[in-house]
């Protein structure tokens, strides 16, 4: 039982893993702000696959970390994360059904939600808040949805006939 | 109560997941307004930063990979070129340092004779940069060296040309520094000409600080060059900053429009060198 669960647990932490390298990853300028949030991605969509093992305090977890990895106000990104897995939970048989199409519009408002909220507590704790491009990470998240859900799936699938 | 039984009931209910939500958010929002307000929680920070790094090291491998790679692999022709490049480098700056040395040994004196306390010399270690570029709105750096090495917060960071920025946080084995470019920085300079006093701002550029405080009449030009006035206590005075490159002055206006670039090449920057300040001029700030 427990080995079973471990063999399941273990795809979860690698691409999260992966998603914090992929998340601090030094890139140059001019794409800089075009970098999606790879954790919010990931986490989105284990929300919608195994809703009862990583859910919010999982989030919440993770958002930890990239608030100190970032140097954010240290919650941050952790209460964003935390309220954007908490939607996604509650959707999720919703969003397990959705085609392709509509999945992605769906990650796109997650997305734009967590944006939000990272804006809103920067506008509260006077960090200064910047132009248009705070948004490019929407964008670029929910263009990569697709392929990163394509991905992840076979992930998914592969390791649950392994185990 | 009520509302956590009926969703029990329904297998696709997670339990209790509101209430989880709501408590981690309401810890979210303490842990936020005890961070903002004091910096109570740098132990959990320093902590949770030694657990980050191990995948900065893995994030910044490849690229180490391809430096020692370019480095083992430059040809020899090129080694003799670099050598002897540096030979007329080192002969330079080895002329420059023997006057150097006079002058500092001319200025105690002077300061002696003033009765001034004695600037004893900084100290300084060299550091490698590990990641940048955290986020697109903070011009952040995290060095190689912690509080193991005696690394503090507000301690100055600067490469061979001239001002980098400061620590803002300091883990164990890293440090994150905020540039001086950061729209959030700024330092406390003075124009090398004049002695004229003021303080340059971060515009979110790299190749570019602003000096939004100078009024129209004030005597600055193109190509004046700005050190660091050591007002303010985080940076050691006499460090180059910046060099002017535009001024604007509109009568209407009550300040000019100053800009200025950074002496040093904050994008391009791969070791930096950490300074520390000594008693004497702790004490002196702290009077």
């Amino acid at each position: 039982m427990s080995r079973d669960r471990a063999s399941r647990r273990l795809p979860v932490i690698i691409t999260l893993v992966v998603g914090l390298m992929l998340a601090i990853m030094p890139l140059p300028d001019a794409v800089r702000s075009l970098r999606p949030d790879w954790l919010a991605l990931l986490m989105i969509f284990w929300a919608i696959q195994l809703p009862r093992t990583w859910s919010v305090g999982t989030a919440w977890i993770v958002g930890i970390v990239l608030d100190v990895a970032y140097g954010t106000l240290l919650g941050q990104h952790a209460l964003a994360l935390c309220v954007v897995v908490f939607v996604t939970v509650r959707l999720h048989l919703l969003m397990r059904v959705f085609p392709l199409l509509q999945l992605t519009a769906t990650v796109f408002a997650l997305l734009a939600l967590y944006q939000f909220i990272l804006f809103w507590i920067n506008g509260v704790a006077g960090v200064s808040s910047p132009s248009i491009t705070y948004w490019g990470p929407v964008i670029a998240g929910t263009l990569i949805w697709p392929p990163v859900y394509l991905f992840m799936s076979g992930i998914r699938y592969r390791s649950r006939s392994g185990g | 109560m009520v509302a956590s039984r009926g969703n029990n009931t329904n297998p696709a209910r997670i339990p209790a997941l509101g209430i989880r939500v709501i408590v981690l958010i309401i810890i979210s929002i303490l842990v936020m307004y005890f961070d903002h307000r004091e910096n109570h929680l740098d132990g959990i920070r320093r902590a949770i930063g030694a657990a980050v790094y191990p995948v900065r090291i893995a994030v910044d491998a490849p690229s180490r990979l391809w430096r020692w790679l370019d480095e083992s692999t430059t040809s020899r022709n090129d080694l003799e070129l670099e050598l002897g490049r540096l030979k007329a480098e080192r002969l330079l700056t080895n002329a420059r340092l023997q006057r150097l040395t006079a002058l500092e040994s001319e200025n105690a004196r002077l300061r002696a004779l003033l009765e001034a306390r004695n600037r004893v010399r900084d100290e300084v270690r060299v550091a490698e940069i590990i990641a940048n570029d955290a986020n697109a709105y903070e011009h952040n750096l995290v060095i190689g060296i912690g509080s193991r090495d005696g690394v503090y917060d507000g301690q100055a960071i600067v490469d061979a040309d001239g001002v980098v920025g400061q620590v803002i946080e300091t883990g164990i084995m890293t440090a994150q520094a905020i540039l001086i470019s950061d729209p959030d920085h700024a330092v406390p300079v003075v124009v090398n000409r004049n002695g004229l006093r003021t303080i340059a701002f971060g515009t979110g550029e790299f190749d570019r600080l602003e000096l939004p405080f100078l009024p129209n009449n004030a005597d600055i030009r193109a190509g004046d060059l700005l050190v660091t006035s050591g007002l303010g206590g985080a940076f050691p005075a006499g460090y180059p900053v910046a060099v002017v490159d535009f001024v604007t002055r509109m009568p209407q206006e009550p300040f000019a429009d100053v800009t200025a670039t950074p002496a040093a090449a904050l994008d391009q920057i791969r070791e930096v060198m950490l300074i520390w300040s000594t008693p004497a001029a702790s004490e002196e700030e702290t009077e």
